[in-house]
């Protein structure tokens, strides 16, 4: 019984996950593709909440909905244009896009088929952070600092470039 | 009293249950329910926080404020709501239409799901997730989109300017809320915000985190988008921002995810940092859902004290703020809560 209902979750979360996603490499206008984005990103939370995923979930929304398409949004708002209807003009290329897409998904889709899977078959633990924040912070403690340190290289670097237009707007 | 509201879904329940129902209709049911339950709590608290706000400016700009409509004027929120809603909904010719009109739909969506995991009492929580906390702050960046949406589909100088300012804004003044927020799990060990509210048992996450407690408030400020740092709305420069197109039970909606956003910051302060529904004093007589509420309604009053006493900043000044003050000092605070904690467990006196 219990299946019967993810299941139909799961078409329907994945409906939404490929139709937007369709939407989002078709549609003309750049602002209705990253509005089509953030439905993608949300769909795919909740098909991270069907697998009790929950952190994951809530990390997907914050950073890839709430965070990425943001930037996103920037991007478009820098854009010099005062009209956004024609500004994805070259996303109707249908013979060389299937040519790529369709060997990209027949080559995962093989190396799929043929791969040994694990599975552990355990529970997926009640509380997921709990279990997950000391493993993060014990045996992946490296590759976790070394994603801290981009960030944060990034950040200044971010905080450089814009120091140095305001050097040159002074100087002029 | 205590348990009234307990009792009575217990009672719906059992009632369900002894009609013969299969258990996935009275879950569905009783979900239903507790859904419409806080739909109506949340709408009720809106309406009474307009009339409040306006006679809270009244009293501190020594005016009377709304005083006609029924007893001093306390159905003045209802009359305004009734105006909007037999006004014509205008939308201007170049704007994408759908996008128009599913704006101000969609703008509750993010305050509404949050409620959904927030305590309104002893045991009074319709999901309660291991990860509270973090769904609160996952959500509240969704509000950015919304508000952004409205002002680009408005197709209007002012409405884009806004946008900007809102995008700006909100992204900026996520982070201290996040790291200011951290402080707290950090002292209690969980993000359930239910295991919060009990780990302040002996003493409120107001008197150990009293840095991030400010932080929490200001970020909350600005993400709230109200004076001083509503700048998004500037009605002297940009004209209410991304709500200029909007009219009659469009422009309502904002107005209303307004207050109901003012309602959900203020119940996640009370929770994270003055014990939710923790009675003070052993004052465990008044039922513990009216502690919350008072609290709840003591931080709303220092928005609307602050909204009104402090003048509006400008952007530059705010964006500075948020990244050269605030952001620093919630690391400074997760640093020192960190040694602190370190240090109690360690020497344990």
């Amino acid at each position: 019984m219990e299946n019967v209902y993810e299941l139909i979750a799961f078409i329907l979360l994945g409906g939404m996950v490929l139709g937007s996603a369709l939407l989002v490499v078709t549609l003309k206008n750049l602002v209705h593709s990253v509005l089509s984005l953030i439905v993608t990103f949300i769909a795919v939370a909740g098909i991270f909440l069907l697998l009790n995923a929950d952190f994951l979930a809530a990390v997907q929304v914050l950073v890839y909905a709430g965070g990425v398409c943001i930037m996103v949004v920037f991007a478009v708002m820098l854009v010099q244009r005062t009209d956004m209807e024609e500004s994805n003009p070259v996303n109707w290329r249908f013979g060389f896009a299937t040519l790529l897409g369709g060997g990209i998904f027949i080559l995962i889709g093989l190396f799929a088929a043929r791969s040994q899977w694990m599975l552990t078959g355990t529970e997926v633990p009640k509380d997921t952070v709990g279990t997950f924040a000391p493993i993060l912070l014990t045996e992946f403690v490296i590759p976790f600092e070394v994603a801290a340190i981009l960030l944060t290289v990034a950040l200044t670097g971010a905080l450089l470039l814009v120091k140095e237009v305001k050097a040159n707007g002074d100087g002029s | 009293m205590e348990n009234i509201f307990v009792n009575a879904a217990g009672g719906i329940r059992n009632l369900l249950e002894s009609a013969g129902l299969p258990s996935l209709v009275v879950d569905i049911s009783i979900m239903t329910t507790i859904f419409v339950a806080i739909l109506v709590f949340v709408l009720l608290n809106v309406l009474w926080l307009v009339y409040m706000e306006r006679k809270v400016s009244a009293y501190i700009q020594c005016r009377i404020g709304p005083n006609r409509v029924g007893p001093m004027g306390i159905f003045q929120t209802i009359a305004d709501t009734v105006k909007l809603i037999s006004k014509e909904i205008i939308i201007p010719k170049n704007t994408n239409k759908k996008l128009f009109l599913l704006a101000p739909v969609m703008i509750f969506m993010p305050p509404m799901a949050v409620f959904a995991v927030t305590p309104f009492g002893k045991g009074m929580v319709a999901l309660d997730l291991n990860i509270g906390v973090y769904y609160f702050v996952a959500l509240a960046s969704l509000s950015t989109v919304v508000i952004w949406m409205a002002g680009w589909t408005s197709n209007n100088k002012y409405s884009l300017l806004g946008s900007m300012r809102v995008v700006a804004q909100m992204v900026s003044y996520e982070v201290p809320l996040l790291l200011s927020i951290v402080g707290v799990v950090l002292l209690t060990g969980t993000m359930n915000l239910t295991g919060i509210i009990t780990a302040q048992q002996s003493v409120w996450m107001i008197f150990l985190q009293p840095v991030a407690f400010l932080i929490y408030l200001i970020a909350a400020v600005a993400e709230t988008n109200r004076t001083p740092f509503d700048l998004v709305e500037g009605e002297s420069e940009i004209i209410t921002g991304p709500f200029t197109e909007y009219s009659g039970m469009g422009f309502a909606f904002f107005f209303l995810a307004e207050y109901a956003n003012v309602l959900l910051v203020s119940m996640l302060a009370s929770i994270l940092f003055l014990g939710g529904w923790l009675a003070p004093f052993g004052l465990t007589f008044i039922p513990s859902w009216i502690w919350l509420l008072l609290k709840v309604y003591l931080v709303i009053f220092l928005l609307m004290w602050f909204r009104w006493t402090y003048p509006r900043t400008r952007i530059d000044q705010m964006m500075a703020f948020c990244w050269k003050v605030l952001v620093p000092l919630a690391i400074v605070n997760i640093f020192v809560t960190g040694i602190g904690k370190y240090l109690y467990e360690s020497v344990r006196w």
